[in-house]
């Protein structure tokens, strides 16, 4: 069977954290940095990179419109 | 190179990307506070000017609030309005250039407070332009004071004890009245808290833009909205107090869908 896996690229200096595309996220994939932007937010990244199915999810909610989502198939 | 590394490397690239920012927002940081509706609304605006390719025909009118800069943000030929005045500035754009895509974007205190008598003659003249509309129940601009739509109990700055009917009124549900207006082509009430209100968010936009350019009158797109400063919240916290004391009084949904009303031609005598 295909299986559908994803992966976001967060530009991490535009990012303020908000923690919204975390939420949103169903396969649990992003967290908040530990550490901070130049602006002193937690930005978020993929936390659990291998569990993204790139279903732009997090790309939607997003209010900066940081988040680029890749799609691939794989048999 | 680590397993991981070579599987996101294998991902991430041209060919395999499913989303990006739209080219129609401009490559700056917006000013809005961490997860401010506001950004969202600005994103699908840009991205359904940018899928109907009119970028170069669509005028916006931006209000005073939070949204003051938009022109700063979505990449397309703007006026700025004096407080409430958006629509009439619309109107002049709209009735000199009609072959122009003419949209406000307002606040609640912008659009429902000081220009309420603008918003509702607009609508009611039937002008051809879209109004979208941040229902975010505060004033966010000025430090959070009461608005038309801020719910019953709900604390601002000016009801510190609660927002008191006696006192402060009854919410203001003026998008039902919008859409008892004869002008009114197209009202709809949504919403940007998940990706599938978003989805649907973006529909609405698109199709708003879409009818004014057929001339048959206003479209009205109210965006039920969350200003976490304002309410001292999270912002994930700000969308579940949303959708538990929002929703109640302003449901999601098309109020509206047709086209202003045909009149007969009137005849003095007979
Ligand atoms: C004539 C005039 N009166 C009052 C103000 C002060 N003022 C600025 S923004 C605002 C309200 C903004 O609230 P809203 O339209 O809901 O926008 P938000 O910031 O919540 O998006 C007010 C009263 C002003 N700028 N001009
Ligand atoms: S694309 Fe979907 S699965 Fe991947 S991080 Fe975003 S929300 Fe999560
Ligand atoms: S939704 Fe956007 S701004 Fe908010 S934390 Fe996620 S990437 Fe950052
Ligand atoms: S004050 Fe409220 S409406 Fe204004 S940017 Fe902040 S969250 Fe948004
Ligand atoms: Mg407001």
């Amino acid at each position: 069977m295909a299986k559908v896996i994803g992966a976001v690229v967060v530009d991490a200096e535009v990012c303020k954290g908000c923690n919204l595309c975390v939420v949103s996220c169903p396969t649990q994939t992003l967290g908040l940095n530990r550490d901070v932007n130049s602006k002193g937010y937690h930005y978020s990244y993929m936390e659990n990179p291998e569990s993204c199915i790139g279903c732009s999810n997090c790309s939607s909610v997003c209010p900066d419109s940081c988040i680029t989502v890749y799609r691939l198939k794989v048999e | 190179m680590s397993e991981i590394a070579e599987r996101l490397k294998s991902i991430i690239r041209p060919e395999n990307q499913v989303y990006k920012k739209s080219s129609v927002l401009n490559d700056v940081t917006m000013h809005y506070c961490p997860g401010c509706s506001h950004g969202v609304v600005h994103k699908l605006i840009a991205d359904v000017i940018e899928e109907l390719g009119i970028q170069d025909q669509t005028i916006g009118v931006s209000p005073v609030g939070c949204a003051v800069f938009a022109y700063n943000y979505i990449d397309i030929d703007w006026s700025e309005a004096a407080h409430g005045r958006a629509p009439a500035v619309a109107t002049g754009i709209k009735r000199i250039m009609p072959e122009k895509t003419v949209f406000t974007y307002q606040g609640d205190g912008d659009l429902a407070a000081i220009g309420t008598a603008e918003t509702m003659h607009a609508v009611n003249r039937g002008e051809n332009i879209v109004m979208i509309f941040i229902n975010n129940a505060i004033y966010g601009m000025t430090g959070g004071q009461m608005a038309p739509t801020t719910l019953l109990g709900q604390v601002t700055s000016t009801t510190p004890y609660g927002r008191n009917v006696d006192l402060n009124g009854y919410p203001l549900k003026i998008t039902e009245l919008i859409a008892q207006l004869p002008g009114a082509a197209y009202v709809t009430r949504q919403s940007v808290h998940t990706a599938g209100a978003v989805r649907k968010a973006r529909k609405a936009i698109k199709k708003a833009f879409e009818l004014s350019q057929k001339n048959i009158g206003t479209c009205f797109v109210e965006v039920v909205s969350t200003c976490n400063s304002g309410w001292k919240m999270t912002p994930v916290e700000s969308n579940d107090w949303m959708v538990k004391q929002m929703f109640p009084l302003f449901p999601l949904g098309d109020l509206k869908d047709g086209g202003k009303e045909a009149t007969e031609p009137f005849q003095m005598k007979g």
